[in-house]
């Protein structure tokens, strides 16, 4: 393992994490509310009333973030050169994935590891070990490709 | 007035996650994917934003659960879980965005972002489709 020091961003990274962590607090304790993001846009998807208010305010509130801040990150590409069918691909099964398990890195990685939930930490593991699987095989073709 | 102030918190809370994925890191999918790459160059930023928001919501969740909401059950470990969550992760991987990122990216006017959006929604029908969720509590 080489750790890449010259990217390593430990204060942005941990301050970030903790302003993650008080959005999910202050909703769980306002209301008992889960702040996962692919429950809420899901849920909204499928056309259901019930708290579609809550869920649409949230999801204005995230996507106002990169305005109020002056715009997204310069360069924010991929590390790894993806063809866009890949890409798409990609899109359905993280959609696809995250409905069946009911829950993402924020549901199940954010709220359920606070929640001391086994079911979440499963979850986590998973897709945790499925990413860096599906990164080293990324990395090893465009190693083979160079 | 406190009607009011309460239809804010999740406006803020949306906000405040924003913020937090945009400071961390977690917008940019090189990043995502230098944080999976343990066998290469590996750039461990996002286990901190992991252990950032633990550290934060935990001790909260904790208290909420004991004084203001009685703990919401944990579900069972179950196939489709597994299943599931490693579908998700091979899409996380190949792109580096997973959903809350690959919305903010979308709606900051990101192209490549807007696509995957769209393709994450129809993968969320179909997994709505195959009977996934019930979205039990509103």
């Amino acid at each position: 393992m080489i750790i890449d020091w010259a990217q390593f961003t430990p204060g942005a990274s941990l301050g970030g994490g903790a302003l993650i962590g008080l959005a999910a607090a202050i909703l769980y304790l306002a209301d008992g509310r889960i702040a996962g993001v692919s429950g809420i846009f899901g849920a909204v998807l499928s056309g259901t009333r019930a708290g579609l208010e809550w869920r649409l305010a949230f999801l204005a509130g995230l996507v106002a973030a990169p305005w109020l801040l002056g715009g997204l990150p310069a360069g924010a590409l991929a590390r790894f050169d993806v063809p866009l069918p890949i890409l798409f691909l990609a899109g359905v099964l993280t959609g696809y994935g995250t409905r069946i398990a009911r829950g993402c890195t924020s549901g199940h990685g954010v709220c359920g590891l606070s929640r001391l939930s086994p079911r979440s930490l499963v979850a986590v593991l998973c897709f945790l070990g499925a990413g860096m699987a599906t990164v080293t095989v990324l990395r090893l073709l465009s190693e083979a490709r160079a | 007035m406190r009607r009011l102030l309460r239809g804010c918190v999740p406006l803020v809370a949306g906000l405040l996650f924003g913020i937090g994925l945009m400071v961390s890191g977690m917008v940019v999918p090189a990043k995502v994917q230098a944080f999976l790459d343990v066998g290469g160059r590996w750039d461990p930023s996002l286990a901190l934003v992991m252990g950032g928001a633990i550290g934060v919501a935990l001790p909260i969740f904790r208290w909420a659960g004991r004084r203001r909401f009685p703990a919401p059950p944990h579900g069972p470990v179950d196939g489709p879980l597994v299943v599931g969550s490693l579908v998700f992760g091979i899409g996380w991987g190949l792109s580096g965005y997973c959903p809350g990122p690959a919305l903010l990216a979308a709606g900051g006017g990101n192209g490549e972002a807007m696509g995957y959006v769209f393709a994450m929604g129809l993968g969320m029908i179909l997994g709505t489709r195959a009977g996934a969720p019930d979205f039990r509590r509103a």
